[in-house]
């Protein structure tokens, strides 16, 4: 089938119906600064040795000394073999398979990446990833509707009464946007994060709010705190509601996986895969992984591999359940904005086969003591303060007695990432930085954090 | 030449309905299941939800095509098949036994006067084989 563009006709139709004047116009919300993209480093017509040299200057910039700031993007230490292995040219594929049982090599990475992720998270299925946490999160809330809308009663049954969802606790925020800005048009209302004085998820304010169709949960939440997961789904489980955990994956090597929470487990786990052998590389790309209850898997979007046998009896890989995908379901398929992020994909299930179950423990629980290590440290200063007394992981709030992001300025000027400033998210929390140790942080440099921070605040 | 069955009445979108003791039983036609192949889902209403005619109620899945069910008529869901939970194949084997999909309390018996009886439907799908070739 060729491909048929639109006509000048169609494009003009278009615009007309939904009152733009032009392309650009659709375009007016982002920055014009931004969309000329001059950033003023290179004249027109430089050379290329002149712009390599250019560039080299602009990237010693970048260079920032060791990196103590998490958020959801984490410096960890990935094994040379990882993207050895993940670039092979037969793996070299960033995209969701086509002619998908012609390649059973990139099928069979995708069913063993899948077997990792549903044991750990100690969920039935998963699906070949998504574009990255918040996308994640964006198609379990679209999931858990689809779900409770056919649980819905008689009258109320398909109808556009709008839906709620429910954020016990600290989340992601920019999770939260993106998962907004997809679900939004489709009746769906994602409520504000209800968090107690404790920085865990307020259950008294759950109890008090409409009645969700779906609870979002994220382990460890974005202040860094082991969520009180339990109660969450205890309380999702007797209000009729799904529970949507959100979780970091390195932490699932120590903490409970969500399959297990409460007496119920999580119906749908979502999150982002960056911790798993993919560069920070300035924030992206990483990919999403999306997991679910066997009883959900029609739900479930996007790939799903599965083993199968031929027509001789010998083992392969197919792709499985298409009926739900766009290009047999069309308009009504489970997702229109899904694929998969092949290459990262490979390079995660390269990092868990490397690592192990017990390297990522050992990972994860070195995290675990270097953030205590540097909590310690910088509370040692006077005038700095642990925001929250609960447990986490491997991020903490630390109060700093004044407004943070100066001071993440002053730090960042002494060559320390030091975190990142809360007060854009959390208003209360404007003295406040989140700051993180992964396993790669030594203690030369958790003191060198602490002298900075130190300077900073007494300049 | 797929089975049109005289007593039932046939939708356009290939569901037969049946009224018997003042419940209509909907499933797929002959045909429907030929032309799917092997059904591999079926996604079934709820009891006691409401439907009105021409709405979709179901999701018929096979190996190679998923299909919308249409509520042939307006009424309430009192009964639905379960067995084809775990067996699908029913469809495919007994479209109008124990493939059946699900029974209706109707609102109006009436309307399945607007349906086709087997004579008519049997050309329709004549037409929609040879639209389709």
């Amino acid at each position: 089938m060729p491909f048929i563009p639109h006509t000048a006709d169609d494009t003009r139709t278009m615009l007309a119906r939904i009152g733009a004047s032009s392309i650009d116009e659709l375009f007016d919300e982002i920055d014009p600064e931004l969309t000329r993209a001059d950033f003023g480093l290179l004249a027109d017509g430089v050379g290329e040795m002149a712009m390599l040299a250019a560039m080299s200057e602009r990237a010693r910039r970048d260079q920032t000394g060791p990196c103590f700031t998490g958020a959801g993007c984490y410096d960890h230490h990935i094994p040379a073999a990882v993207w050895d292995i993940a670039s092979r040219g037969e793996f070299m594929t960033a995209y969701t398979p086509y002619q998908a049982e012609a390649s059973q090599g990139t099928l069979q990475v995708i069913y063993e990446y899948q077997s990792m992720m549903t044991a750990l998270t100690g969920m039935d299925v998963t699906n070949a990833s998504v574009y990255d946490g918040g996308s994640a999160l964006g198609e379990a809330v679209l999931m858990a509707v689809r779900a409770s809308r056919r649980r819905q009663r008689p009258g109320t049954a398909r109808q556009a009464a709008r839906v709620h969802i429910a954020v016990a606790g600290p989340c992601h925020p920019l999770y939260l946007d993106a998962a907004r800005t997809i679900s939004r048009n489709q009746g769906i209302e994602i409520g504000e994060p209800l968090i107690a004085a404790d920085g865990r998820a307020d259950l008294g304010a759950l109890s008090a709010g409409p009645a969700p169709a779906a609870v979002v949960v994220q382990q460890p939440n974005f202040l860094g705190l082991v969520e009180r997961v339990d109660e969450v789904t205890a309380w999702a489980a007797s209000y009729g509601a799904l529970v949507i955990g959100v979780v970091n994956p390195t932490a699932l090597a120590l903490l409970k996986p969500p399959g297990e929470w409460g007496e119920t487990g999580a119906d749908i786990v979502c999150g982002d895969g960056q911790p798993l052998g993919i560069p920070m590389a300035s924030g992206g790309p990483s990919f999403g992984f999306l997991c679910s209850r066997q009883r959900l898997v029609r739900q479930l979007p996007g790939r799903i591999v599965g083993r199968t046998v031929d027509s001789l009896g010998r083992p392969g890989f197919t792709l499985t359940l298409q009926a739900r995908e766009q290009h047999i379901r069309r308009a009504k398929a489970t997702s229109n904005i899904c694929t998969n992020q092949g290459l990262l994909v490979t390079a995660a299930t390269v990092y868990l086969a490397l690592m192990g179950a017990e390297g990522l423990r050992r990972t994860a629980a070195r995290c675990h003591a270097r953030t205590r290590d540097l909590v310690e440290a910088l509370t040692s200063i006077e005038s700095v303060t642990a925001r929250y007394a609960g447990p986490f992981f491997h991020e903490a709030v630390i109060d700093v007695g004044r407004p943070a992001g100066p001071v993440a300025e002053a730090l960042a000027g002494a060559g320390i990432v030091g975190g990142l400033p809360l007060g854009r998210f959390h208003r209360e929390l404007d003295d406040c930085l989140l700051v993180c140790a992964t396993e790669k942080r030594t203690d030369a440099e958790i003191g060198a954090f602490r002298t900075a921070l130190t300077k900073a605040l007494d300049p | 030449m797929s089975e049109t069955p005289a007593e039932l009445r046939y939708a356009p979108s290939h569901e037969w309905a049946q009224l018997e003791d003042g419940v209509v039983t909907v499933g797929i036609s002959d045909f429907a299941q030929d032309a799917l192949g092997d059904v591999v889902y079926v996604e079934l209403p709820e009891l006691d939800q409401e439907v009105a005619a021409g709405a979709e109620i179901a999701v018929v899945e096979s190996v190679k095509a998923a299909s919308d069910i249409y509520a042939p008529v307006s009424g309430t869901v009192v009964a639905i098949n379960d067995a084809l939970e775990d067996a699908p194949e029913r469809v495919n084997q007994d479209p109008y036994g124990d493939g059946w999909f699900f029974k209706l309390e109707p609102l109006d018996a009436g309307e399945l006067d607007n349906l086709m009886g087997a004579d008519a439907y049997q050309d329709h799908c004549e037409s929609d084989e040879a639209g389709n070739g």
